[in-house]
């Protein structure tokens, strides 16, 4: 219990959980919507907006924040507006946010230790100020998803049908988009540009392993996400290991886990099939 | 006193990408009818439903339904039911049977509003009527194709429309099972006095239960009763194809 008594340890955790709600929950619209490649896309761009913070003393997050709404809002338009391909965009983006980004940091003057830690995480250096950014975030993210769960949900299933029903499907996608960018913008403190995208694919990955129910995808998904973090936090604390690396190796372990079980279970209903016949 | 259509097109003009895709279809509808759209592939079937529903905006002409234009229907849309193509999901989506009927209640009436008790019982109903009470809560995608269908059929049912329009609902059935869901389907339609819209490429099948055929390919070729338009030397023309092939049989 040691690992609590450290004020810097008590954020961690509080960092941990937020982030690990709202990764588990966006992981499950990212996995059933196949945004994947989004999630990954704007996570690395938005080192360009990032950099725009630490040139002009701006809190990185929020700079970081701003740029990668609207870099989601830029994609999710032109996509569903400019007949290109959302892979194709996904694609320019990725890339040139970094460009951006890396080009940006090398006018600053000196050495700059920030840039690790955006790229890979430190969460044990999340301030109150940042925990207070985190739950606004978290406030906003849930609202949207509670209000209109059932709409995402048709969306995901039958966008056709959907837009035959009267509902403004364009905006909730764009609406989700706007989620997905804000959970990864707070999820950068936690594990980084390089890693926040895992966090959005690997829970619900390994949840819809588990269940063929829709409520238990996300309920084991958020449970997955919860155990990673705080798996993941623990485990660098006493090995003194990146936090950030580890919560995504826990993740993925899990992932492998589900994954072993589905095959497992697969293998035990062939055997009794053929016991039977 | 003159009936309203319950489907009325003018003109229907759509251009995509400075092609036609449709031209002057002039389409009327009455409460109570059946209608098969039919036409080769590509001849714009599915774009002319896409129409109907407000999903595509006409080029020129216009559309409307109950009288209304589809952007103008408001609450009024909760009277079409849509049974989009079956192909186009995912087999592997994690829903029960009911969580997709439900997904037709799913409308802009009740936008950002929590279900009631009576809206799950009105899918409950709708799955009755359709004969897969028993299996709501099984893995959709480990239904049949037939029983697929049917539960699509449920969805488009459960918000209890006046107009029901449905998408190549025999795709990618075998021959008894389209028998079966078209059978359930006229069943239906009689007994609630539902108006039809379904586009089939599958022209022996659908003439069989339509009370009216329309026979499209870009422009409006033939339509009227079954026997009427099957009978056209115009239905050769719009599938540049003889009879003989369409049917694998002599004329008459």
């Amino acid at each position: 219990m040691e690992i609590f008594t450290y004020g810097f340890m008590q954020r961690a955790f509080l960092a941990v959980t937020m982030v690990g709600l709202l990764c588990s929950t966006l992981s499950f619209f990212v996995v059933l919507n196949k945004l994947s490649f989004m999630g990954a896309g704007i996570s690395h761009a938005i080192l360009g907006g990032i950099a725009i913070g630490v040139l002009t003393g701006i809190n990185p997050l929020y700079s970081g924040g701003i740029f990668a709404v609207f870099i989601a809002l830029l994609i999710g338009y032109m996509s569903k507006y400019g007949k290109i391909q959302e892979d194709t965009l996904i694609g320019i983006f990725f890339s040139s946010g970094m460009a951006l980004g890396i080009t940006l940091i090398s006018f600053k003057e000196g050495f700059f230790p920030e840039l690790f830690s955006f790229l890979f995480g430190n969460v044990l250096a999340v301030s109150w100020d940042d925990l207070r950014f985190l739950a606004v975030v978290m406030a906003v993210v849930f609202l949207f998803v509670v209000v209109f769960f059932k709409e995402l949900l048709t969306i995901s299933f039958d966008e056709e049908l959907a837009k035959a029903n009267g509902l403004p499907a364009t905006a909730l996608y764009l609406g989700l988009l706007v989620a997905l960018a804000l959970t990864i913008i707070v999820s950068v403190k936690v594990v980084g540009v390089v890693l926040s995208s895992a966090l959005l694919v690997i829970p619900a990955a390994a949840g819809f392993r588990f269940s063929k129910n829709y409520r238990f995808m996300l309920l084991f998904s958020i449970l997955i996400g919860l155990f990673s973090g705080f798996s993941g936090l623990t485990l660098s604390y006493l090995y003194n290991i990146p936090s950030g690396a580890a919560i995504v190796l826990f993740a993925a372990a899990v992932f492998f886990i589900s994954y072993l079980n589905l095959v497992l279970s697969k293998l035990r209903r062939n055997r009794g099939k053929e016991l039977q016949l | 006193m003159s009936r309203q259509p319950v489907v009325k097109t003018i003109n229907l003009c759509f251009s995509f990408n400075g092609q036609e895709v449709l031209k002057n279809i002039n389409l009327e509808i009455t409460a109570g009818e059946m209608v098969g759209i039919i036409g080769p592939n590509g001849a714009g079937k599915t774009t002319l439903l896409r129409l109907l529903l407000g999903l595509l905006k006409p080029s020129s002409g216009h559309v409307e339904l109950f009288g209304l234009g589809p952007d103008k229907m408001g609450e009024k849309r909760d009277a079409v039911g849509y049974m989009p193509q079956r192909t186009n999901f995912d087999r592997n989506f994690p829903l029960s049977v009911l969580d997709v009927v439900k997904m037709g209640l799913v409308t802009s009436s009740v936008f950002g509003r929590p279900f009631s008790r009576g809206h799950l019982e009105k899918a409950k109903l709708s799955l009755e009527k359709v004969g897969l009470l028993s299996l709501k809560d099984k893995h959709f995608g480990e239904l049949s194709g037939g029983q697929q269908q049917r539960a699509f059929l449920a969805r488009a049912l459960c918000k209890e429309p006046a107009l029901l329009i449905l998408d190549e609902p025999n795709t990618g059935l075998d021959l008894p099972t389209q028998y079966h869901f078209f059978s359930l389907l006229q069943e239906l339609q009689q007994a609630e006095n539902l108006t039809v819209v379904m586009v089939s490429h599958d022209l022996a099948v659908i003439a069989r239960y339509a009370n009216k055929l329309a026979c499209i390919n870009r422009a409006m070729h033939v339509h009227g009763t079954p026997p009427e338009v099957l009978n056209s030397p115009l239905l050769e023309k719009a599938y540049r194809c003889e009879y003989e092939i369409l049917f694998g049989r002599e004329r008459g």
